[in-house]
Protein backbone atom coordinates (compact mmCIF):
# COMPACT_ATOMS: atom_id res chain seq x y z
CA UNK A 1 0.00 0.00 0.00
CA UNK A 2 2.77 2.46 0.91
CA UNK A 3 4.63 1.51 -2.25
CA UNK A 4 1.47 2.10 -4.27
CA UNK A 5 1.22 5.66 -2.97
CA UNK A 6 4.95 6.17 -3.35
CA UNK A 7 4.58 5.25 -7.00
CA UNK A 8 1.75 7.74 -7.33
CA UNK A 9 3.88 10.42 -5.69
CA UNK A 10 6.75 9.74 -8.08
CA UNK A 11 4.37 10.18 -11.04
CA UNK A 12 3.52 13.61 -9.68
CA UNK A 13 6.63 15.32 -11.04
CA UNK A 14 6.53 14.07 -14.65
CA UNK A 15 2.81 14.88 -14.82
CA UNK A 16 3.44 18.47 -13.74
CA UNK A 17 6.43 18.75 -16.08
CA UNK A 18 4.25 17.62 -18.96
CA UNK A 19 1.61 20.19 -18.08
CA UNK A 20 4.14 23.04 -17.86
CA UNK A 21 5.54 22.03 -21.24
CA UNK A 22 2.18 21.95 -22.97
CA UNK A 23 0.97 25.19 -21.42
CA UNK A 24 4.24 26.87 -22.35
CA UNK A 25 3.92 25.57 -25.89
CA UNK A 26 0.33 26.84 -26.11
CA UNK A 27 1.18 30.32 -24.86
CA UNK A 28 3.89 30.50 -27.52
CA UNK A 29 1.88 29.00 -30.37
CA UNK A 30 -1.00 31.39 -29.87
CA UNK A 31 -1.20 34.20 -32.46
CA UNK A 32 -0.77 37.72 -31.13
CA UNK A 33 2.06 39.27 -29.23
CA UNK A 34 1.91 39.93 -25.49
CA UNK A 35 4.30 42.86 -25.88
CA UNK A 36 2.00 44.59 -28.37
CA UNK A 37 -0.83 43.89 -25.92
CA UNK A 38 1.14 45.70 -23.21
CA UNK A 39 2.11 48.82 -25.12
CA UNK A 40 -0.39 48.96 -27.99
CA UNK A 41 -0.02 48.42 -31.74
CA UNK A 42 1.49 51.82 -32.47
CA UNK A 43 4.27 51.80 -29.87
CA UNK A 44 7.83 52.84 -30.66
CA UNK A 45 9.63 49.78 -32.17
CA UNK A 46 12.62 50.43 -29.87
CA UNK A 47 10.40 50.14 -26.80
CA UNK A 48 8.84 46.97 -28.19
CA UNK A 49 12.28 45.45 -28.74
CA UNK A 50 13.42 46.38 -25.24
CA UNK A 51 10.32 44.88 -23.63
CA UNK A 52 10.63 41.78 -25.79
CA UNK A 53 14.18 41.28 -24.53
CA UNK A 54 13.01 41.96 -20.97
CA UNK A 55 10.47 39.11 -21.00
CA UNK A 56 12.80 36.95 -23.08
CA UNK A 57 10.48 36.74 -26.08
CA UNK A 58 13.45 37.13 -28.45
CA UNK A 59 15.10 33.84 -27.45
CA UNK A 60 14.31 30.42 -28.96
CA UNK A 61 11.53 28.35 -27.45
CA UNK A 62 13.58 25.71 -25.68
CA UNK A 63 15.87 28.30 -24.10
CA UNK A 64 12.86 30.10 -22.69
CA UNK A 65 11.31 26.86 -21.47
CA UNK A 66 14.59 25.91 -19.80
CA UNK A 67 14.70 29.34 -18.21
CA UNK A 68 11.19 28.84 -16.85
CA UNK A 69 12.09 25.45 -15.39
CA UNK A 70 15.15 26.84 -13.64
CA UNK A 71 12.95 29.59 -12.19
CA UNK A 72 10.56 26.92 -10.91
CA UNK A 73 13.45 25.04 -9.34
CA UNK A 74 14.19 28.18 -7.32
CA UNK A 75 10.56 28.29 -6.20
CA UNK A 76 9.72 31.26 -8.41
CA UNK A 77 7.28 31.73 -11.28
CA UNK A 78 8.47 34.98 -12.80
CA UNK A 79 6.74 38.33 -12.62
CA UNK A 80 3.47 39.57 -14.05
CA UNK A 81 3.99 41.59 -17.24
CA UNK A 82 1.64 44.26 -15.92
CA UNK A 83 1.88 44.60 -12.14
CA UNK A 84 5.49 43.30 -11.99
CA UNK A 85 4.54 41.43 -8.81
CA UNK A 86 6.15 38.01 -8.40
CA UNK A 87 3.54 35.49 -9.61
CA UNK A 88 4.39 32.93 -6.91
CA UNK A 89 3.66 35.30 -4.03
CA UNK A 90 0.50 36.60 -5.76
CA UNK A 91 -0.71 33.01 -6.08
CA UNK A 92 -0.04 32.31 -2.41
CA UNK A 93 -1.96 35.42 -1.43
CA UNK A 94 -4.98 34.73 -3.67
CA UNK A 95 -4.96 31.07 -2.72
CA UNK A 96 -5.55 32.04 0.91
CA UNK A 97 -8.80 33.74 -0.10
CA UNK A 98 -9.79 30.93 -2.44
CA UNK A 99 -9.06 28.32 0.22
CA UNK A 100 -11.38 29.95 2.77
CA UNK A 101 -14.16 30.16 0.18
CA UNK A 102 -13.59 26.61 -1.08
CA UNK A 103 -13.64 25.01 2.36
CA UNK A 104 -16.80 26.85 3.41
CA UNK A 105 -18.49 25.97 0.11
CA UNK A 106 -17.59 22.30 0.38
CA UNK A 107 -18.93 22.12 3.95
CA UNK A 108 -22.20 23.68 2.75
CA UNK A 109 -22.51 21.34 -0.19
CA UNK A 110 -21.78 18.26 1.92
CA UNK A 111 -24.40 19.25 4.48
CA UNK A 112 -27.05 20.07 1.86
CA UNK A 113 -26.17 17.34 -0.65
CA UNK A 114 -25.61 14.35 1.62
CA UNK A 115 -28.67 15.01 3.77
CA UNK A 116 -30.88 15.56 0.72
CA UNK A 117 -29.49 12.37 -0.82
CA UNK A 118 -30.07 10.28 2.32
CA UNK A 119 -33.60 11.59 2.83
CA UNK A 120 -34.63 10.99 -0.80
CA UNK A 121 -33.13 7.49 -0.74
CA UNK A 122 -34.93 6.53 2.48
CA UNK A 123 -38.23 7.98 1.22
CA UNK A 124 -37.85 6.45 -2.22
CA UNK A 125 -40.93 6.76 -4.43
CA UNK A 126 -42.75 9.20 -2.15
CA UNK A 127 -43.43 12.88 -2.80
CA UNK A 128 -40.34 13.71 -0.71
CA UNK A 129 -38.21 11.76 -3.18
CA UNK A 130 -39.82 13.45 -6.18
CA UNK A 131 -39.48 16.92 -4.65
CA UNK A 132 -35.85 16.25 -3.74
CA UNK A 133 -35.04 14.98 -7.22
CA UNK A 134 -36.74 18.00 -8.79
CA UNK A 135 -34.66 20.26 -6.53
CA UNK A 136 -31.52 18.46 -7.62
CA UNK A 137 -32.32 18.90 -11.34
CA UNK A 138 -33.08 22.57 -10.70
CA UNK A 139 -29.80 22.97 -8.82
CA UNK A 140 -27.83 21.43 -11.67
CA UNK A 141 -29.53 23.72 -14.20
CA UNK A 142 -28.96 26.98 -12.32
CA UNK A 143 -26.42 29.28 -13.96
CA UNK A 144 -24.04 30.06 -11.10
CA UNK A 145 -23.54 33.71 -12.01
CA UNK A 146 -27.29 34.32 -12.04
CA UNK A 147 -27.90 32.31 -8.87
CA UNK A 148 -25.29 34.45 -7.10
CA UNK A 149 -27.07 37.65 -8.12
CA UNK A 150 -30.47 36.29 -7.10
CA UNK A 151 -29.16 35.24 -3.69
CA UNK A 152 -27.57 38.68 -3.37
CA UNK A 153 -30.91 40.32 -4.17
CA UNK A 154 -32.91 38.18 -1.73
CA UNK A 155 -30.55 37.72 1.21
CA UNK A 156 -28.75 41.06 1.07
CA UNK A 157 -31.13 43.40 -0.78
CA UNK A 158 -34.51 42.34 0.56
CA UNK A 159 -33.82 40.59 3.87
CA UNK A 160 -30.66 42.53 4.83
CA UNK A 161 -29.21 39.37 6.38
CA UNK A 162 -25.80 39.44 4.69
CA UNK A 163 -23.42 41.90 3.06
CA UNK A 164 -24.03 41.86 -0.73
CA UNK A 165 -20.44 41.44 -1.90
CA UNK A 166 -16.78 42.05 -1.18
CA UNK A 167 -14.58 40.47 1.47
CA UNK A 168 -14.81 43.03 4.30
CA UNK A 169 -11.86 42.64 6.63
CA UNK A 170 -12.08 38.89 6.45
CA UNK A 171 -15.22 38.52 8.61
CA UNK A 172 -16.78 35.09 8.07
CA UNK A 173 -20.17 36.63 7.24
CA UNK A 174 -18.79 37.79 3.87
CA UNK A 175 -18.13 34.14 3.03
CA UNK A 176 -21.74 33.02 3.29
CA UNK A 177 -23.18 34.34 0.01
CA UNK A 178 -20.38 33.25 -2.35
CA UNK A 179 -20.00 29.92 -0.57
CA UNK A 180 -23.72 29.22 -0.78
CA UNK A 181 -23.73 30.16 -4.46
CA UNK A 182 -20.93 27.72 -5.17
CA UNK A 183 -22.43 25.01 -2.98
CA UNK A 184 -25.89 24.77 -4.55
CA UNK A 185 -24.73 23.40 -7.89
CA UNK A 186 -22.42 20.77 -6.48
CA UNK A 187 -24.77 19.81 -3.64
CA UNK A 188 -27.26 18.81 -6.34
CA UNK A 189 -24.74 16.43 -7.86
CA UNK A 190 -23.79 15.14 -4.41
CA UNK A 191 -27.47 14.58 -3.60
CA UNK A 192 -27.98 12.56 -6.80
CA UNK A 193 -24.93 10.41 -6.22
CA UNK A 194 -25.70 9.94 -2.52
CA UNK A 195 -29.24 8.86 -3.36
CA UNK A 196 -28.28 6.28 -5.98
CA UNK A 197 -25.35 5.00 -3.94
CA UNK A 198 -27.51 4.67 -0.80
CA UNK A 199 -30.23 2.87 -2.79
CA UNK A 200 -27.69 0.39 -4.04
CA UNK A 201 -26.39 -0.30 -0.55
CA UNK A 202 -29.85 -0.44 1.03
CA UNK A 203 -30.71 -3.29 -1.34
CA UNK A 204 -27.79 -5.44 -0.14
CA UNK A 205 -28.48 -8.52 2.02
CA UNK A 206 -26.23 -7.26 4.83
CA UNK A 207 -28.53 -4.28 5.28
CA UNK A 208 -31.46 -6.64 5.78
CA UNK A 209 -29.29 -8.43 8.35
CA UNK A 210 -28.56 -5.16 10.12
CA UNK A 211 -32.25 -4.37 10.36
CA UNK A 212 -33.12 -7.95 11.33
CA UNK A 213 -30.68 -8.03 14.21
CA UNK A 214 -32.44 -4.99 15.63
CA UNK A 215 -30.07 -2.07 15.01
CA UNK A 216 -31.67 1.32 15.61
CA UNK A 217 -32.66 3.48 12.66
CA UNK A 218 -29.75 5.88 13.10
CA UNK A 219 -27.24 3.02 13.28
CA UNK A 220 -28.71 1.45 10.16
CA UNK A 221 -28.37 4.70 8.23
CA UNK A 222 -24.76 5.11 9.37
CA UNK A 223 -24.09 1.50 8.42
CA UNK A 224 -25.46 2.13 4.91
CA UNK A 225 -23.73 5.50 4.58
CA UNK A 226 -20.29 4.12 5.25
CA UNK A 227 -20.74 1.58 2.48
CA UNK A 228 -22.21 4.17 0.14
CA UNK A 229 -19.42 6.63 0.82
CA UNK A 230 -16.89 5.88 -1.90
CA UNK A 231 -18.59 7.53 -4.89
CA UNK A 232 -19.65 10.40 -2.64
CA UNK A 233 -16.11 11.03 -1.37
CA UNK A 234 -14.79 10.87 -4.92
CA UNK A 235 -17.31 13.44 -6.13
CA UNK A 236 -16.72 15.75 -3.16
CA UNK A 237 -12.99 15.54 -3.81
CA UNK A 238 -13.42 16.50 -7.46
CA UNK A 239 -15.61 19.45 -6.47
CA UNK A 240 -13.12 20.55 -3.85
CA UNK A 241 -10.37 20.33 -6.46
CA UNK A 242 -12.25 22.63 -8.80
CA UNK A 243 -13.14 25.06 -5.98
CA UNK A 244 -9.50 25.26 -4.93
CA UNK A 245 -8.60 26.34 -8.46
CA UNK A 246 -10.79 29.34 -7.93
CA UNK A 247 -14.27 29.84 -9.28
CA UNK A 248 -14.08 32.46 -12.00
CA UNK A 249 -17.76 33.35 -12.15
CA UNK A 250 -18.57 33.39 -8.44
CA UNK A 251 -15.45 35.37 -7.61
CA UNK A 252 -16.31 37.88 -10.34
CA UNK A 253 -19.83 38.46 -9.02
CA UNK A 254 -18.88 38.85 -5.40
CA UNK A 255 -15.65 40.75 -5.92
CA UNK A 256 -13.72 37.95 -4.23
CA UNK A 257 -9.99 38.37 -4.70
CA UNK A 258 -9.19 34.72 -5.42
CA UNK A 259 -7.32 32.52 -7.85
CA UNK A 260 -10.17 32.30 -10.37
CA UNK A 261 -10.24 36.03 -11.04
CA UNK A 262 -6.46 36.13 -11.06
CA UNK A 263 -6.32 33.40 -13.72
CA UNK A 264 -9.09 35.04 -15.75
CA UNK A 265 -7.30 38.38 -15.70
CA UNK A 266 -4.05 36.69 -16.70
CA UNK A 267 -5.69 34.97 -19.66
CA UNK A 268 -7.61 37.99 -20.96
CA UNK A 269 -4.49 40.21 -20.74
CA UNK A 270 -2.17 37.49 -22.08
CA UNK A 271 -0.06 37.88 -18.99
CA UNK A 272 1.75 34.59 -19.67
CA UNK A 273 3.69 34.24 -16.40
CA UNK A 274 0.35 34.50 -14.59
CA UNK A 275 -1.28 31.98 -16.98
CA UNK A 276 1.61 29.53 -16.55
CA UNK A 277 1.62 29.94 -12.79
CA UNK A 278 -2.11 29.45 -12.28
CA UNK A 279 -2.34 26.49 -14.68
CA UNK A 280 0.60 24.78 -13.01
CA UNK A 281 -0.72 25.48 -9.53
CA UNK A 282 -4.18 24.24 -10.53
CA UNK A 283 -2.76 21.02 -11.96
CA UNK A 284 -0.73 20.43 -8.80
CA UNK A 285 -3.90 20.85 -6.75
CA UNK A 286 -5.85 18.44 -8.92
CA UNK A 287 -3.18 15.77 -8.71
CA UNK A 288 -2.88 16.22 -4.93
CA UNK A 289 -6.63 16.09 -4.39
CA UNK A 290 -6.88 12.92 -6.48
CA UNK A 291 -4.19 11.32 -4.37
CA UNK A 292 -5.98 12.32 -1.17
CA UNK A 293 -9.25 10.88 -2.51
CA UNK A 294 -7.53 7.56 -3.20
CA UNK A 295 -6.00 7.48 0.30
CA UNK A 296 -9.37 8.34 1.88
CA UNK A 297 -11.16 5.68 -0.14
CA UNK A 298 -8.67 3.04 0.93
CA UNK A 299 -9.26 4.07 4.55
CA UNK A 300 -13.02 3.80 4.10
CA UNK A 301 -12.90 0.50 2.23
CA UNK A 302 -10.15 -1.87 3.36
CA UNK A 303 -10.68 -4.00 0.24
CA UNK A 304 -9.04 -1.29 -1.88
CA UNK A 305 -6.06 -1.28 0.49
CA UNK A 306 -5.59 -5.03 0.24
CA UNK A 307 -5.95 -5.27 -3.51
CA UNK A 308 -3.35 -2.51 -3.84
CA UNK A 309 -1.00 -4.53 -1.65
CA UNK A 310 -1.24 -7.55 -3.91
CA UNK A 311 -0.22 -5.57 -6.94
CA UNK B 1 -36.57 5.68 -33.79
CA UNK B 2 -40.24 4.94 -33.47
CA UNK B 3 -42.00 8.23 -32.94
CA UNK B 4 -45.28 6.75 -31.80
CA UNK B 5 -43.70 4.75 -28.98
CA UNK B 6 -41.68 7.75 -27.89
CA UNK B 7 -44.86 9.82 -27.78
CA UNK B 8 -46.70 7.17 -25.72
CA UNK B 9 -43.90 7.14 -23.19
CA UNK B 10 -43.66 10.91 -23.14
CA UNK B 11 -47.37 11.25 -22.38
CA UNK B 12 -46.87 9.16 -19.24
CA UNK B 13 -44.18 11.42 -17.83
CA UNK B 14 -45.59 14.86 -17.07
CA UNK B 15 -42.22 16.42 -16.21
CA UNK B 16 -40.60 15.29 -19.45
CA UNK B 17 -43.67 16.29 -21.42
CA UNK B 18 -43.64 19.77 -19.87
CA UNK B 19 -39.98 20.16 -20.65
CA UNK B 20 -40.58 19.11 -24.26
CA UNK B 21 -43.34 21.71 -24.57
CA UNK B 22 -41.05 24.34 -23.02
CA UNK B 23 -38.27 23.48 -25.46
CA UNK B 24 -40.65 23.75 -28.42
CA UNK B 25 -41.95 27.12 -27.18
CA UNK B 26 -38.46 28.50 -26.66
CA UNK B 27 -37.25 27.31 -30.05
CA UNK B 28 -40.34 28.75 -31.76
CA UNK B 29 -39.84 32.09 -29.98
CA UNK B 30 -36.16 32.12 -30.93
CA UNK B 31 -36.75 31.27 -34.58
CA UNK B 32 -39.73 33.59 -34.91
CA UNK B 33 -38.19 36.37 -32.81
CA UNK B 34 -39.03 39.18 -35.30
CA UNK B 35 -42.70 38.12 -35.21
CA UNK B 36 -42.93 37.37 -31.49
CA UNK B 37 -40.98 40.24 -29.93
CA UNK B 38 -43.22 43.24 -29.17
CA UNK B 39 -40.43 45.82 -29.60
CA UNK B 40 -37.15 46.30 -31.43
CA UNK B 41 -34.53 44.69 -29.13
CA UNK B 42 -32.03 47.41 -30.06
CA UNK B 43 -34.52 50.31 -29.97
CA UNK B 44 -33.19 52.85 -27.48
CA UNK B 45 -35.82 54.98 -25.74
CA UNK B 46 -34.40 57.58 -23.38
CA UNK B 47 -37.85 58.41 -22.02
CA UNK B 48 -38.33 54.88 -20.68
CA UNK B 49 -35.18 54.07 -18.71
CA UNK B 50 -35.31 51.17 -16.24
CA UNK B 51 -39.09 50.99 -16.08
CA UNK B 52 -40.35 48.14 -13.89
CA UNK B 53 -42.58 45.54 -15.58
CA UNK B 54 -46.01 46.90 -16.54
CA UNK B 55 -48.68 46.49 -19.24
CA UNK B 56 -46.63 48.04 -22.05
CA UNK B 57 -43.29 46.45 -21.19
CA UNK B 58 -44.19 43.07 -19.69
CA UNK B 59 -40.67 42.52 -18.32
CA UNK B 60 -39.72 46.19 -17.93
CA UNK B 61 -37.03 48.15 -19.73
CA UNK B 62 -33.24 48.34 -19.34
CA UNK B 63 -30.70 51.14 -18.82
CA UNK B 64 -31.15 52.35 -22.38
CA UNK B 65 -34.93 52.05 -22.34
CA UNK B 66 -34.92 48.88 -24.44
CA UNK B 67 -37.71 46.36 -23.91
CA UNK B 68 -36.42 43.50 -21.74
CA UNK B 69 -38.92 40.93 -23.08
CA UNK B 70 -37.85 41.58 -26.68
CA UNK B 71 -34.21 41.36 -25.68
CA UNK B 72 -34.80 38.09 -23.83
CA UNK B 73 -36.47 36.65 -26.96
CA UNK B 74 -33.67 37.80 -29.26
CA UNK B 75 -31.12 36.76 -26.64
CA UNK B 76 -32.53 33.24 -26.80
CA UNK B 77 -32.00 33.30 -30.54
CA UNK B 78 -28.30 34.07 -30.14
CA UNK B 79 -27.71 31.80 -27.15
CA UNK B 80 -29.58 28.78 -28.51
CA UNK B 81 -28.20 29.21 -32.01
CA UNK B 82 -24.61 29.28 -30.84
CA UNK B 83 -25.04 26.45 -28.35
CA UNK B 84 -26.73 24.18 -30.92
CA UNK B 85 -24.19 24.84 -33.66
CA UNK B 86 -21.32 24.35 -31.19
CA UNK B 87 -22.86 21.09 -29.98
CA UNK B 88 -23.25 19.95 -33.58
CA UNK B 89 -19.63 20.74 -34.44
CA UNK B 90 -18.48 18.97 -31.25
CA UNK B 91 -20.46 15.88 -32.19
CA UNK B 92 -18.94 15.82 -35.66
CA UNK B 93 -15.37 16.24 -34.39
CA UNK B 94 -16.01 13.75 -31.59
CA UNK B 95 -17.48 11.21 -34.01
CA UNK B 96 -14.56 11.55 -36.40
CA UNK B 97 -11.89 11.14 -33.72
CA UNK B 98 -13.84 8.56 -31.74
CA UNK B 99 -14.62 6.24 -34.64
CA UNK B 100 -11.14 6.44 -36.09
CA UNK B 101 -9.52 5.78 -32.71
CA UNK B 102 -11.88 2.97 -31.82
CA UNK B 103 -11.83 1.30 -35.22
CA UNK B 104 -8.15 1.42 -36.08
CA UNK B 105 -6.81 1.05 -32.54
CA UNK B 106 -3.08 0.85 -31.91
CA UNK B 107 -0.99 3.99 -32.11
CA UNK B 108 -3.78 6.14 -33.57
CA UNK B 109 -5.98 5.15 -30.66
CA UNK B 110 -3.27 5.94 -28.12
CA UNK B 111 -2.66 9.36 -29.67
CA UNK B 112 -6.35 10.28 -29.66
CA UNK B 113 -6.84 9.07 -26.09
CA UNK B 114 -3.83 11.09 -24.94
CA UNK B 115 -5.12 14.18 -26.73
CA UNK B 116 -8.58 13.82 -25.17
CA UNK B 117 -7.17 13.21 -21.70
CA UNK B 118 -5.03 16.30 -22.04
CA UNK B 119 -7.99 18.37 -23.21
CA UNK B 120 -10.23 17.19 -20.39
CA UNK B 121 -7.56 17.91 -17.77
CA UNK B 122 -7.71 21.66 -18.38
CA UNK B 123 -10.47 23.65 -16.66
CA UNK B 124 -12.95 23.94 -19.53
CA UNK B 125 -14.22 27.47 -18.90
CA UNK B 126 -10.70 28.92 -18.71
CA UNK B 127 -9.69 27.00 -21.84
CA UNK B 128 -12.69 28.43 -23.70
CA UNK B 129 -11.78 31.88 -22.39
CA UNK B 130 -8.24 31.40 -23.68
CA UNK B 131 -9.50 30.47 -27.15
CA UNK B 132 -11.97 33.36 -27.41
CA UNK B 133 -9.30 35.83 -26.25
CA UNK B 134 -7.03 34.77 -29.07
CA UNK B 135 -9.69 34.89 -31.78
CA UNK B 136 -11.51 38.02 -32.94
CA UNK B 137 -14.72 38.52 -30.95
CA UNK B 138 -17.93 37.23 -32.51
CA UNK B 139 -20.23 34.28 -32.99
CA UNK B 140 -17.66 32.27 -34.93
CA UNK B 141 -15.03 32.32 -32.21
CA UNK B 142 -17.56 31.40 -29.51
CA UNK B 143 -18.72 28.40 -31.55
CA UNK B 144 -15.12 27.39 -32.17
CA UNK B 145 -14.17 27.75 -28.49
CA UNK B 146 -17.17 25.74 -27.25
CA UNK B 147 -16.64 23.06 -29.90
CA UNK B 148 -12.90 22.72 -29.28
CA UNK B 149 -13.48 22.41 -25.56
CA UNK B 150 -16.53 20.15 -25.91
CA UNK B 151 -15.61 17.45 -28.46
CA UNK B 152 -13.40 15.42 -26.11
CA UNK B 153 -16.23 13.92 -24.11
CA UNK B 154 -18.05 12.84 -27.28
CA UNK B 155 -14.91 11.32 -28.75
CA UNK B 156 -14.27 9.29 -25.61
CA UNK B 157 -17.81 7.88 -25.60
CA UNK B 158 -17.91 7.11 -29.32
CA UNK B 159 -14.55 5.39 -29.08
CA UNK B 160 -15.86 3.12 -26.34
CA UNK B 161 -18.91 2.15 -28.38
CA UNK B 162 -16.93 1.61 -31.57
CA UNK B 163 -14.50 -0.62 -29.67
CA UNK B 164 -17.37 -2.94 -28.80
CA UNK B 165 -19.12 -2.73 -32.19
CA UNK B 166 -15.87 -3.53 -34.00
CA UNK B 167 -15.92 -7.03 -32.56
CA UNK B 168 -19.51 -7.78 -33.64
CA UNK B 169 -20.14 -10.57 -36.11
CA UNK B 170 -21.72 -8.28 -38.73
CA UNK B 171 -18.57 -6.16 -38.92
CA UNK B 172 -16.53 -9.31 -39.33
CA UNK B 173 -18.96 -10.39 -42.07
CA UNK B 174 -18.71 -7.06 -43.86
CA UNK B 175 -14.93 -7.23 -43.73
CA UNK B 176 -14.85 -10.80 -45.02
CA UNK B 177 -16.85 -9.94 -48.13
CA UNK B 178 -14.29 -7.24 -48.86
CA UNK B 179 -15.86 -4.00 -47.66
CA UNK B 180 -13.40 -1.13 -47.30
CA UNK B 181 -12.73 0.39 -43.89
CA UNK B 182 -14.49 3.58 -44.95
CA UNK B 183 -17.61 1.65 -45.96
CA UNK B 184 -17.63 -0.37 -42.75
CA UNK B 185 -17.25 2.80 -40.67
CA UNK B 186 -19.93 4.76 -42.49
CA UNK B 187 -22.47 2.06 -43.30
CA UNK B 188 -22.10 -0.34 -40.39
CA UNK B 189 -20.55 1.36 -37.40
CA UNK B 190 -21.83 4.95 -37.46
CA UNK B 191 -25.54 4.02 -37.69
CA UNK B 192 -25.11 1.91 -34.58
CA UNK B 193 -23.76 4.87 -32.63
CA UNK B 194 -26.96 6.80 -33.43
CA UNK B 195 -28.90 6.23 -30.20
CA UNK B 196 -25.87 6.98 -28.09
CA UNK B 197 -25.18 10.22 -29.93
CA UNK B 198 -28.78 11.40 -29.59
CA UNK B 199 -28.77 10.66 -25.87
CA UNK B 200 -25.43 12.23 -25.07
CA UNK B 201 -26.09 15.30 -27.20
CA UNK B 202 -29.47 15.88 -25.60
CA UNK B 203 -27.98 15.56 -22.14
CA UNK B 204 -25.14 17.92 -22.92
CA UNK B 205 -27.05 20.64 -24.82
CA UNK B 206 -27.84 22.27 -21.49
CA UNK B 207 -24.14 22.41 -20.73
CA UNK B 208 -23.38 24.09 -24.05
CA UNK B 209 -26.09 26.70 -23.43
CA UNK B 210 -24.64 27.32 -19.97
CA UNK B 211 -21.07 27.65 -21.31
CA UNK B 212 -22.15 30.09 -24.01
CA UNK B 213 -23.89 32.15 -21.33
CA UNK B 214 -20.79 32.07 -19.12
CA UNK B 215 -18.58 33.32 -21.96
CA UNK B 216 -21.09 36.06 -22.77
CA UNK B 217 -21.22 36.94 -19.09
CA UNK B 218 -17.46 37.41 -19.11
CA UNK B 219 -17.80 39.71 -22.13
CA UNK B 220 -16.28 37.21 -24.55
CA UNK B 221 -19.40 36.19 -26.47
CA UNK B 222 -21.37 37.98 -29.16
CA UNK B 223 -20.70 41.66 -28.60
CA UNK B 224 -23.26 44.30 -27.59
CA UNK B 225 -25.64 45.76 -28.61
CA UNK B 226 -26.82 42.31 -29.81
CA UNK B 227 -28.38 40.72 -26.73
CA UNK B 228 -27.47 37.32 -25.31
CA UNK B 229 -28.76 36.02 -21.99
CA UNK B 230 -25.29 35.98 -20.48
CA UNK B 231 -24.39 39.52 -21.54
CA UNK B 232 -27.76 40.89 -20.39
CA UNK B 233 -27.05 39.53 -16.91
CA UNK B 234 -23.49 40.80 -16.93
CA UNK B 235 -24.18 44.31 -18.24
CA UNK B 236 -27.02 44.93 -15.78
CA UNK B 237 -25.65 43.27 -12.69
CA UNK B 238 -24.73 46.59 -11.07
CA UNK B 239 -28.50 47.24 -10.89
CA UNK B 240 -29.37 43.94 -9.22
CA UNK B 241 -30.60 45.72 -6.09
CA UNK B 242 -32.28 48.75 -7.72
CA UNK B 243 -33.72 47.32 -10.98
CA UNK B 244 -33.59 43.54 -10.56
CA UNK B 245 -35.91 42.70 -13.49
CA UNK B 246 -33.11 43.52 -15.95
CA UNK B 247 -31.09 40.61 -14.51
CA UNK B 248 -33.83 38.30 -13.23
CA UNK B 249 -35.64 37.67 -16.53
CA UNK B 250 -32.74 36.79 -18.85
CA UNK B 251 -31.41 34.52 -16.10
CA UNK B 252 -34.80 32.91 -15.63
CA UNK B 253 -34.99 32.23 -19.37
CA UNK B 254 -31.53 30.66 -19.24
CA UNK B 255 -32.37 28.59 -16.16
CA UNK B 256 -35.68 27.30 -17.55
CA UNK B 257 -34.14 26.45 -20.92
CA UNK B 258 -31.21 24.57 -19.42
CA UNK B 259 -33.49 22.73 -17.02
CA UNK B 260 -35.90 21.75 -19.81
CA UNK B 261 -33.03 20.34 -21.88
CA UNK B 262 -31.62 18.51 -18.85
CA UNK B 263 -34.95 16.90 -17.95
CA UNK B 264 -35.72 15.97 -21.54
CA UNK B 265 -32.21 14.60 -22.00
CA UNK B 266 -32.61 12.39 -18.94
CA UNK B 267 -35.94 11.17 -20.30
CA UNK B 268 -34.46 10.34 -23.71
CA UNK B 269 -31.60 8.49 -22.04
CA UNK B 270 -33.95 6.36 -19.97
CA UNK B 271 -36.09 5.73 -23.04
CA UNK B 272 -33.37 4.85 -25.53
CA UNK B 273 -30.82 3.24 -23.30
CA UNK B 274 -31.99 2.23 -19.81
CA UNK B 275 -28.55 0.79 -19.10
CA UNK B 276 -27.09 4.29 -18.98
CA UNK B 277 -29.37 5.24 -16.11
CA UNK B 278 -27.17 6.26 -13.25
Amino acid sequence: MTSYFLKRLLLFIPTLLGITFITFLLTQAVPGDPVLGMVGERADPAVVERLRAEIGADKPFLVRYGGYLSLLAKGEMGRSYYSHHPVASDIVEKFGNTLRLALTAIVFSIIIGVSLGIVTALKRGTWVDRAGSALAVAGISLPVFWLGLVLMLVLAGWLHLLPPSGMGHGEPIYLVLPALTLAIGSSSFIARVTRSSMLEVLGQPYMATAVAKGLGRGRVILHALRNALIPIVTLIGLDLGSYLNGSVLTETIFGWDGLGRYALEGITKRDYPVVMGTVLFGAAIFVTVNLIIDILNSVIDPRIRHSAKER
Amino acid sequence: MEWRRLWTRLKKEPLALTSAVVIVLIVVAAVGAPLVAPFDPLGINLDALRLPPDGAHLLGTDSKGRDVLSRVIYGGRASLGIALVAAGVSVVIGLAFGTIAGYFGGKIDMAVVALVDLLLSFPSLLLAVGITVVLPAGAFSVVLALALVGWGGFARLVRGVVLSIREQAYVEAARSIGCSSARILIRHILPNCGALIVVVTSIRIGGFIMSEAALSFLGLGIQPPIPTWGSMISLNRAYILSAPWMVLFPGLALFVTVMAFNIFGDFLRDYLDPRMKG
